[in-house]
């Protein structure tokens, strides 16, 4: 059988498989349409909050950001992870106790105000669509890469799947979905990472491949050849990495905290029976994550040295199937700037900004663009990062079935992804907007009835920024960290850990946390011109992905002072903070 | 953090600031492997090699991860513990 067919079956299968998990365990009440009935195992739930967690960005992206930054890309391994440690630590076991369905909840209540829970909604949707914007562009390119149809035609399926699971089956029918959806991804991912660790290192292990010698008889490690054959090409060193520690330090900061504080992410533990289930779910959760992220960087170096050796030096005559595929979807270029016909890959950029093909074939049979030619680097080859995990089997000559379940597992983690914003988004507007402040007497069924609607508007936005990208997956996912660390996490932490935070400091805090973050990424990214986002330029040398720290601090700062000048909150406030420190009752506590 | 207002009972107080203690100690661990081993001491710890991998490269992109699971891990078992003590588990 040939790759395409194997991969419409696999896709197809796995398709039919959440679409009838769905059907299964659909939402008959709100309490099942927003926590899945509050009865979720710890383990079973762990799984889910992986594949929630796990997006477009983690599959496709982050090893081809590895694979391009070295030692730089450990913000992402660190960041996307160690935010674990502070969920388990700091936050979920109370939000559990507390028992209630969304993150405004928490904060309307804790801090007595409508308005509290309308900004905090305000922050959630900000940062939902921030981040939903990248999965769909995710869904796209693999849609149109392996389904062979256009990346708008593409987008419009995942819509299609996304809006079966989630509106129908709510947060019940998409943790059974993301259960499955993990397996299928974690699965895709490991294979062809075993493959390449061992075709690279004779050891299958990519984690210990990683540490091990080149299998070519040089007797050097992988990152040491990589680090050597990297500088021959006038690129630095692969262990070394170019940004500075402050931002290195930031980056990481913003990323762990921002974990920490994405509703999506949140929402999931208070599906869980009781408030110590929450902590052992968030540590399973880390466990599934660890599997993925402890084998990007293997998957992210191999499929570099892979890159390096099938590309240089090699006849555009000569070059592999892969690189024509990848051509034709316009994620790579060859630009024969000497006209040797010899394929050349260094450092710098082939040309400047993204490619614009002329619509002809140059001398050698290549796809032209009309981009200006940069005449400062020897280097020939323009290739999208995001395409290394989806093109790496192909790269290593893998199998025809192994590139299908890569197909299968980059819209498994796309899809989910996009499911569990969908759902904190409709929730937030049913819950929070509708029945906690502008239409309190709402029935349960007209509530469900606008969940769904909510989560059919939500796909409808989504499914536009799919179609028309605002920028890379990966960098548009890190802002949505920003803004999360610079709003919601410090109304939270301080909701739990400080008694005295009152509202007015809850909500100037976020608000000035929110604005600055927000402010300084659009000016860096949208308001001057590229070359003036530099080091040189930024606030202490921070880049807008790391911004979100200063943007936490100012939160912070903001809230303890204007909380310190007005009123303490009321001693029944005090007392709910008393009774979400401690895990006794957290059954009842959902009930009421 | 030390609120105590006479709202909660004794047990209570002497289980959240242990509680607190180990929240130190771990968040104390979990910012020295992230960011400091893998961060500001990694030109340091890179002199050593552990198998194949730069020590601090290594912290940066294996081994930190494994330790953030050991850390949420112990704190489980050990806030079990402490609960049990002062009888206010779940």
């Amino acid at each position: 059988m040939d790759t395409q067919t194997l991969i419409y079956i696999f896709v197809g299968v796995s398709f039919a498989l959440y679409i009838g998990i769905a059907v299964w365990s659909r939402a008959g009440s709100t309490k099942e349409f927003y926590v899945a009935g509050g009865g979720v195992n710890p383990v079973v739930n762990g799984m889910a909050t992986a594949a929630d967690w796990m997006s477009a960005a983690s599959f496709i992206s982050m090893a081809g950001l590895i694979a391009f930054l070295g030692y730089d890309g450990s913000v992402y391994l660190m960041g996307w992870t160690g935010g674990y440690v502070m969920l388990a630590l700091l936050l979920a076991p109370y939000l559990r106790k507390f028992g209630q369905f969304t993150v405004p909840d928490f904060i309307g209540t804790r801090y007595y105000s409508k308005v509290a829970r309308v900004v905090a909604v305000i922050c959630l949707i900000m940062i939902s669509f921030t981040y939903i914007a990248g999965q769909m562009r995710g869904v796209g390119i693999v849609f149109s890469r392996f389904l062979d149809v256009d990346i708008t035609m593409g987008v419009i399926i995942g819509m299609a799947i996304v809006f079966v699971y989630a509106v129908l089956g709510g947060m019940k029918g998409i943790t059974y979905t993301q259960v499955a959806q993990f397996c299928v991804l974690i699965f895709a991912y490991m294979v062809p990472a075993f493959f390449i660790s061992f075709l690279i290192t004779g050891n299958p292990i990519p984690q210990i491949g990683l540490g091990s010698q080149v299998n070519d008889g040089s007797g050097m490690y992988v990152l040491q050849k990589l680090d050597m054959v990297l500088q021959d090409l006038g690129f630095g060193a692969y262990t070394e990495g170019s940004k500075s520690t402050i931002d290195i330090f930031c980056i990481t900061m913003a990323l762990m905290v921002g974990t920490a504080g994405l509703p999506h992410v949140i929402v999931r533990f208070f599906t869980v029976p009781k408030a110590s289930d929450a902590r052992k779910s968030a540590g399973w959760a880390l466990v599934f994550i660890a599997l993925l992220y402890t084998t990007a960087p293997a998957v992210g170096a191999f499929a570099r040295l892979n890159f390096v050796d099938t590309v240089n030096n090699v006849e555009y005559s000569e070059s592999a199937e892969w690189f024509r595929n990848w051509e034709a979807n316009s994620l790579i270029v060859w630009q024969d700037k000497n006209g040797d016909g010899v394929m050349t890959y260094s450092s710098g950029d082939a040309f400047e900004g993204k490619p614009e093909f002329t619509g002809e074939t140059g001398a050698n049979g290549e796809r032209l663009v009309s981009n200006t030619s940069n005449a400062d680097s020897t280097n020939e080859v323009y290739v999208d990062r995001d395409i290394m995990v989806l093109a790496n089997p192909e790269i290593a000559d893998l199998p025809g079935w192994v590139v299908a379940l890569v197909a299968a597992g980059g819209l498994a983690a796309a899809l989910s992804t996009a499911a569990g914003l969908l759902l904190v988004i409709s929730s937030s507007i049913s819950h929070d907007l509708l029945k906690s402040t502008f239409a309190p007497q709402i029935s349960e069924k007209g509530e469900l009835l606008a969940a769904r609607v909510a989560a059919t508007a939500a796909i409808l936005v989504a499914g536009y920024l799919g179609i028309y990208p605002p920028g890379w997956v990966a960098q548009v996912v890190a802002f949505a960290f920003g803004l999360a660390a610079a709003s919601l996490f410090p109304a939270i932490f301080m909701g739990i850990f400080w008694k005295f935070m009152n509202k007015e400091g809850a909500i100037a805090g976020m608000i000035s946390g929110l604005v600055f973050t927000f402010g300084y990424i659009v000016y860096f990214k949208f308001v001057v011109s590229p070359d003036a986002n530099v080091a040189a330029n930024w606030l202490f040398g921070i880049s807008p992905e790391g911004i979100g720290v200063i943007g936490m601090l100012i939160n912070f700062g903001v809230a303890i002072i204007v909380s310190k000048v007005t009123t303490s909150p009321p001693i029944e406030i005090r007392q709910l903070v008393d009774s979400i420190r401690v895990p006794r009752g957290a059954g009842d506590a959902a009930a009421h | 953090m030390s609120d105590n207002e006479g709202e909660t009972t004794k047990a209570e107080q002497a289980y959240w600031k242990e509680n607190i203690r180990l929240l130190v100690t771990l968040m104390a661990i979990w910012f020295l492997v992230s960011f400091g081993a893998g961060i500001l001491f990694r030109p340091f710890l890179d002199q050593f090699a552990l198998g194949g991998y730069p020590l601090g490269f290594w912290f940066a992109q294996q081994g930190s991860i494994y330790v953030f699971i050991g850390l949420i891990f112990f704190y489980t078992v050990r806030m079990k513990q402490i609960e049990r003590k002062y009888d206010l588990d779940d």
